[in-house]
């Protein structure tokens, strides 16, 4: 996208005597790129060096103290079971409902494709809450629950529900424009040459979208992992049981323990870090695999 | 044709003759897991507050403490997604029209917010921005408190909702034709003419979805505005806290009301998200 047309604008300009009345003043330019950078650095470097920062004031050994906490452990276990259980069933419905909508054509698709982007416009409270009024005690099929002793809210199952909820989207929104894109002419083709339905799948259209796929998986990772909002309202914040990573840095926060706290948001801001590196990686290096971007999220 | 909900028997009909096997299979569990995950908790929720009536969410929304938490959450929602629309802007604008050094890194560091979890952005701003942080020290100095305060909401919003603004103009802003530029300066404009009357009025589009997205974002946003913003209530508490708030009184009519009317704003947003895209694909050929 940004790479193409700054490309275009060799350095060699710069020195050439009458400016291209396409391009702005140096002092436009300069103030511009500037205020940027500042603007930038404020309030988005900033944030992300402050959490490195805090979590090392108290040097090294605190700074691993704090992984040795058995309540930090379990809340590492849990996320990554949740991430485990979530990634994976998105990833099969995103598969699923970006070969129905991309390779065949019915009515009702654009309503479809509406309905499987809402959650990303719901408050994430708001998507914890829904599954409260659902399975909660006083929810529509608690009393049923209760009777039958299946505890969903406050307990792991409503945590994985609201972070399938919250990250519902991401593989099937990157996986839905690609396919189509591509269409279905070597579907096809493999199927005429009397390949099967999964054979074709696993061997034609799998390795054209893997790129597409891996960059959906990588951002529903992260949501699942880092999500707050939704699991905080179902999760009931039981240490050592039902407490996330981001759960227990709140716990953390709010008890002074900001070492502590920032040291497991180091984990997280890692994470985020890794998952941008590999994003700009595939958006830099195979950017015709993955589906063409207008509004990102 | 407006719902999917027909496959079923007349699914032959239903969907266009095609040699592609399993569209019975994956679109039927894409409808069973939409509808499981998704559609029926959300109709739990629309179920709830149909129970309240237009009067009871009247009541719910105008009790003192939810009135005063929505109106901070629409107001600093708002002027935050006017900052990103600016900033956001200047901030496309330089990352495609201009080559500097670190440009890219700079570029791939605008998705941080999506990337970094909520949660992680709100203690650090509030490190950040506390009496005794990077920014909060110097701040203090003058007299001028962040943290802790509905200020704190407004740079944590800012915060959540750029990428939304530079995300959603960059590519236009790659796509606009040097021609047109050229043409205008052929013409005698000045420079300024030029960015005014002829490079913006494409960019309007783009400006205003990032702009609904980033509203739409923050007025939802609870992760990173919490530790920030101290949840003084009728000052600094925001809508999505109050959810929480009721629910731990357990007062789930309460809870509910609000949650409905800050989906009717969302949806109020994305339903004019796609109207501008509409009226730019008309006018511009380009969302």
């Amino acid at each position: 996208m940004s790479e193409s047309i700054a490309a275009g604008v060799p350095a060699a300009r710069r020195r050439a005597r009458v400016r291209p009345v396409t391009q702005d003043s140096p002092f436009a330019r300069y103030a511009l790129i500037a205020t940027a950078i500042a603007f930038l650095s404020l309030f988005l470097l900033a944030p992300l060096a402050v959490v490195f920062y805090e979590a090392g004031t108290k040097g090294a050994a605190a700074f691993f103290e704090a992984f040795q906490d058995p309540d930090a452990r379990a809340a590492i276990r849990l996320t990554l079971l949740i991430a485990a259980i979530a990634v994976p069933a998105n990833l099969a419905f995103g598969l699923a409902a970006a070969w129905s909508i991309a390779k065949f054509s019915f009515p009702g698709k654009s309503l479809l494709i509406t309905l499987i982007d809402l959650p990303f416009s719901v408050s994430p409270v708001v998507a914890g809450l829904v599954y409260v009024l659902l399975f909660g005690s006083q929810g529509l099929l608690g009393g049923w629950l209760t009777a039958h002793g299946v505890q969903i809210i406050f307990a792991v199952p409503g945590i994985v529900l609201a972070t399938i909820f919250v990250t519902f989207p991401f593989v099937a929104r990157e996986l839905i424009p690609l396919m189509q894109e591509q269409g279905s002419v070597e579907e096809e083709a493999a199927l005429t040459l009397g390949a099967s339905g999964f054979k074709t799948f696993l061997t034609v259209t799998l390795p054209n979208i893997k790129w597409g796929l891996l960059y959906g998986v990588l951002l529903c990772n992260a949501r699942a992992m880092g999500e707050f909002g939704a699991v905080s309202v179902v999760s009931g914040h039981i240490r050592g049981l039902t407490n996330t990573i981001p759960l227990q840095v709140e716990i953390l926060y709010n008890e002074y323990n900001n070492v502590a706290a920032f040291a497991l948001s180091v984990l997280l801001a890692s994470l985020a870090l890794v998952t941008l590196g590999i994003k700009t990686f595939l958006e830099w290096r195979h950017a015709d695999a993955l589906a063409a971007r207008g509004r990102r999220h | 044709m407006t719902s999917p909900n027909f496959a079923g028997r007349n699914a032959r009909r239903f969907k266009a003759p095609s040699v592609i096997p399993g569209f019975g299979l994956t679109f039927g569990y894409t409808l069973l897991y939409l509808g499981l995950v998704v559609l029926l908790p959300l109709a739990a929720l629309i179920w709830r507050s149909s129970g309240l009536g237009l009067s009871g969410l009247y009541d719910i929304a105008t009790e003192p403490r939810v009135a005063a938490g929505l109106r901070t959450t629409f107001f600093i929602s708002f002027c935050a997604a006017l900052v990103d629309l600016f900033f956001g802007l200047i901030v496309a604008w330089v990352l495609t029209r201009y080559d500097f050094f670190g440009r890219r890194l700079l570029d791939a560091f605008v998705d941080l917010p999506f990337a970094l979890p909520t949660a992680v952005a709100g203690i650090s701003l509030a490190a950040l921005y506390a009496p005794n942080g990077w920014f909060g020290e110097p701040l203090a100095a003058y007299g001028i408190k962040i943290a802790y305060t509905r200020w704190g909401i407004l740079v944590a919003l800012i915060f959540i909702g750029l990428p939304f603004v530079v995300r959603t103009v960059q590519p236009i802003v790659a796509e606009l034709e040097t021609e047109l530029e050229e043409a205008s300066a052929t013409l005698g404009a000045s420079r300024v003419q030029t960015v005014l009357r002829v490079l913006l009025p494409p960019l309007a589009p783009a400006l205003l979805t990032g702009f609904a997205l980033a509203f739409a974002r923050s007025i939802g946003e609870y992760g990173s505005v919490i530790f920030i913003a101290g949840n003084i209530a009728y000052v600094s508490e925001i809508a999505p806290l109050l959810i929480v708030v009721k629910l731990e009184q357990y007062d789930i009519p309460g809870a509910t009301g609000i949650a409905t009317i800050m989906l009717a704003i969302s949806f109020a947003a994305l339903l004019a998200i796609n109207l501008v895209q509409a009226f730019a694909r008309k006018r511009f050929g380009h969302v």
